[in-house]
């Protein structure tokens, strides 16, 4: 294969394999004993803190941190696990710019907070390979039903096994994990994590996965209903915003989530991607995908926001991360169209204020383009309420979290909050009943 | 999790973590939010005879130490026993016992060196329900100036006729809390053991100036431009309070005798190194001064995780060290090691080759490169570069097996032998 940066059109193997590689490896490699105790020394054991506070999970973090400290990793772990159980990935893929490590008392007072995400990794990597430290409370002859194995559900389904309830969950691709597996940019999660965390979480006992089991293709919300005492609900967001512009049909022009999904899916040196990419939105997923294309070779990749770049819901550390590899991000401009005739060749967009188009226009060359404004629900069954594209509230035995249910933001960690909180929730539930 | 149920002296506790008589002690308020942050127990401030409260100053009462980061090293204080009415102290400590029955709780005393005065306050804290008591004769400031504290510590014949009045007056377990500001602990421990005691606490402050202020030239804590001598405490003070323990913990005379250890204990492995070197359960404080209460949750988690991985109960644990503090004769002279630097782990500071060429035995070489190295020849294995190494297990000390030629002295390693029976030693007695 002869390709390079400079190939037109859609093409894979733009730079040497072992290029991409090394491209793709850990963006944030893990720290040795050595540094994790340096960084660990840092944490001032604040009363009430506000790191605390800023995790969604309410992960204990001055004590894990003091349990690095006195050479206690383990006991470091299981503190972070007893909060989130999905406290490996949360460290890979937390935003802990704008969440715990912005609250830390360091970095108002010199501007550099005591790394908490790199040491949460580190005392999860330590302890993982050690037995499962959780074991599960008498069985409760209780079954629950868990739609979707991504973080939500596989946070419930562990919290429900411990409790002694039978999960069975269910998930439509073909694979455990949802956003951790399908989801994150690859350098976030190298080495097959999403499925080495999922292998090690079922290692509780009494969880079956069934992969390939959509919900309204082949199980329903009555079925689950005869067969189970209870439903947790954790299906994402499976749509997609469409841009609603001209040539928005043409070839080259992709959802950028399923790209992403595919893209962790494949051996990257035969990946294509196209030599001018063009991004359209202002969030992680378009920093993911606008990252991981210039990763792969793309001569040009441009990310377009129609905000400033204070409204970017990508946080300053992601937008710093992106043009650092070489992506260029344009504030204030929204398409206008796709230009092309039976492929994407070019995109046109207006300057905005605000988010409203302005009369000027300018032209982006692109050969690929990947819309990455938003994700909606789809798949509801009926019968739910959905409040602001949400699912609202539980209802007779059903309960939701993760992206999919209202409240909180669309991350991961909060995706594994509301998961426990709704396994919590189903066992008093159930238990009341009894 | 292993089990960390503390039996000491029949007072028990769901955990040997327990909060010695000090301000975080003085009141209901502070002793409930210790137990329910997981305290095993704590000994309550010390209570004063009957009579108008105790006065203290209005002006700082704490003096400290830093090291980097501004990490808290030692605390030094001036602040007296407690100064709430002794009715008020004795409601709290009989209400707080109620309501926790499973915790450990100690009341403090110290009141004037005469038998009525013992008597007396004996007689006051019958009626709390308390599991002991334990005599302050260890503060070394202010309570010393009137008699009484250290001021009866360093008078072993005190010692044991007071322990004696309160096991004559009380059927309660009796904890003496010594002074280290002695030349030995041992006639100290000895006049306690004589006297009845059940244990004795080790270590009460030291007396200490923790700095002076350099434009009113006065010792600090300052008040009102004059300082006064304070009582040290803190991890700094911890190799003191070791050895201080391992003494008694290993003498004749003392041996048996149970021990609570107190003395800058911080983390988990603090309170389990006082445990093997004998200490049947640990006393903190300053570490909560420091950080609050929340700390004991990792000294459970580790103390735990240590006795799992080890395998061992905590009973295993306590005295565990003890046979191996010797004196110093007693150690193998043959014992050779090497340091050896990892060149992966070494950062090229060149602190070991300072400390080593500068005031030791010149045996780290400085290659080009910045590469240290240590010739073998002129290392005397020390541990000095170990200890002012940046990283840890960066330079580690080497055994070398019986048989093989040091190439400092020439001669192989040979078997056992000590000072006792060494040529050199004008003392030794002649093997044949």
């Amino acid at each position: 294969m002869s390709n390079s940066q400079l190939t037109p059109g859609i093409a894979p193997g733009r730079l040497p394999a072992d290029v991409i590689a090394r491209n793709f490896e850990d963006v944030d490699p893990p720290f040795d004993m050595h540094e994790a105790q340096v960084a660990a020394d840092r944490c001032y054991f604040c009363h009430d803190a506000p790191c605390i506070t800023a995790c969604p999970t309410s992960i204990d973090i001055p004590l894990f941190i003091r349990q690095i400290v006195t050479g206690t990793p383990e006991a470091a772990a299981r503190t972070i696990w007893d909060q989130n159980i999905l406290g490996g990935m949360c460290a890979r893929v937390c935003p802990t710019e704008t969440l715990c490590e912005e609250a830390c008392v360091r970095e108002a007072a010199e501007g550099k907070p005591v790394e908490i995400g790199r040491l949460q990794r580190y005392a999860t990597s330590v302890a993982m390979p050690k037995p499962h430290p959780y074991t599960r409370a008498a069985p409760t002859g209780k079954r629950v039903a868990v739609v979707g194995a991504g973080p939500a559900g596989l946070s419930c389904a562990h919290r429900l096994a411990m409790k002694g309830h039978d999960v069975v969950i269910y998930e439509a691709r073909p694979k455990p994990g949802g956003l951790n597996e399908y989801g994150i940019a690859a350098y976030k999660a190298t080495q097959d994590f999403a499925q080495a965390e999922v292998d090690w979480l079922l290692q509780i006992g009494g969880i079956e996965i069934l992969c390939n089991q959509r919900l309204g293709r082949d199980i329903t919300l009555d079925g689950l209903k005869a067969q189970h005492d209870a439903i947790f609900l954790g299906i994402g967001l499976a749509g997609v915003n469409s841009l609603g512009i001209p040539g928005e049909r043409l070839d080259g022009v992709r959802d950028a989530v399923e790209y992403i999904a595919e893209l962790r899916q494949a051996a990257l040196p035969s990946f294509a991607v196209g030599r001018d990419v063009v991004v359209i939105g202002g969030g992680m997923t378009a920093v993911d995908a606008a990252v991981q294309s210039k990763l792969l070779g793309a001569e040009n990749v441009t990310m377009v926001y129609r905000r400033g770049k204070d409204r970017m819901s990508a946080s300053g550390y992601e937008q710093d991360h992106a043009a650092q590899v070489g992506v260029k991000i344009v504030y204030n401009a929204v398409p206008l169209k796709v230009i092309g005739t039976d492929k994407a060749e070019a995109v046109e967009f207006a300057y905005a204020v605000d988010g409203k188009p302005e009369a000027e226009t300018f032209t982006l060359k692109a050969d690929q383009v990947f819309k990455a404004i938003g994700q909606m629900l789809a798949g509801v069954p009926d019968g739910l309420s959905v409040e602001g594209g949400k699912i609202a509230g539980a209802s007779s035995g059903i309960w939701a979290g993760g992206d999919c249910a209202a409240g909180g933001e669309d991350l991961t960690v909060t995706a594994v909050a509301e998961g426990r909180d709704a396994a919590e929730a189903i066992h008093a539930h159930l238990m009341a009943r009894t | 999790m292993a089990d960390l149920r503390s039996d000491f002296l029949g007072i028990k506790s769901p955990n040997p973590f327990w909060l010695a008589s000090a301000p975080p002690t003085d009141k209901q308020y502070n002793v409930e939010r210790a137990y329910e942050a997981g305290w095993g127990g704590v000994v309550w401030k010390t209570l004063g005879a009957e009579g108008p409260p105790i006065v203290n100053v209005s002006g700082p009462r704490y003096g400290a130490v830093w090291g980097a980061d501004r990490r808290l090293l030692g605390l030094n204080n001036i602040e007296l026993i407690t100064d709430r009415p002794l009715e008020v102290n004795l409601r709290e400590i009989k209400e707080v016992k109620r309501k926790w029955k499973d915790r450990a709780l100690v009341i403090s005393l110290m009141v004037p060196c005469d038998e009525e005065s013992w008597k007396d306050i004996l007689k006051r804290i019958e009626d709390t329900e308390a599991d002991g008591v334990e005599l302050n004769f260890g503060c070394p400031h202010g309570m010393a100036e009137r008699g009484m504290g250290s001021a009866v510590g360093q008078v072993p014949e005190y010692i044991e006729m007071v322990t004696r009045w309160v096991k004559q007056y009380s059927r309660m377990p009796c904890i003496v809390k010594l002074t280290p500001n002695i030349t030995s602990i041992l006639p100290p421990a000895i006049a306690a053991k004589r006297g009845g005691a059940d244990a004795v606490s080790l270590i009460n402050t030291i007396k200490s100036v923790t700095n002076v202020d350099l434009d009113h030239f006065s010792p600090f804590p300052m008040i009102d431009g004059k300082g006064s001598h304070g009582g040290y405490c803190g991890p700094a003070v911890k190799p003191i309070a070791l050895n201080m323990v391992a003494e008694i913990a290993r003498y004749q005379e003392t041996r048996g005798l149970p021990i609570s250890g107190i003395g800058g204990v911080t983390t988990w492995r603090d309170a389990a190194e006082f445990m093997a070197l004998g200490a049947g359960n640990v006393q903190v404080c300053t570490a909560a001064m420091t950080y609050g209460f929340k700390i004991v949750q990792e000294m459970i988690s580790g103390l735990s995780e240590y006795l799992d991985d080890k395998g061992m109960a905590m009973s295993d644990l306590i005295g565990r060290a003890v046979p191996n503090f010797v004196e110093w004769q007693d150690l193998n002279l043959n014992y050779v090691t090497k340091a050896r630097i990892s060149q992966d782990d070494c950062i090229k500071c060149g602190r070991c080759y300072a400390a080593c060429e500068d005031t030791s035995h010149q045996a780290i070489l400085m290659k080009p490169g910045r590469v240290f190295e240590v010739n073998d020849a002129e290392c005397v294995a020390c541990n000095l570069c170990v200890n002012v190494c940046p990283v840890e297990n960066c330079i580690t000390m080497e055994q070398m097996p019986l048989g093989e030629v040091d190439p400092r002295t020439g001669r192989p390693v040979a078997p056992y032998a000590n000072w006792q029976d060494h040529p050199n030693n004008p003392a030794a007695t002649a093997a044949e």
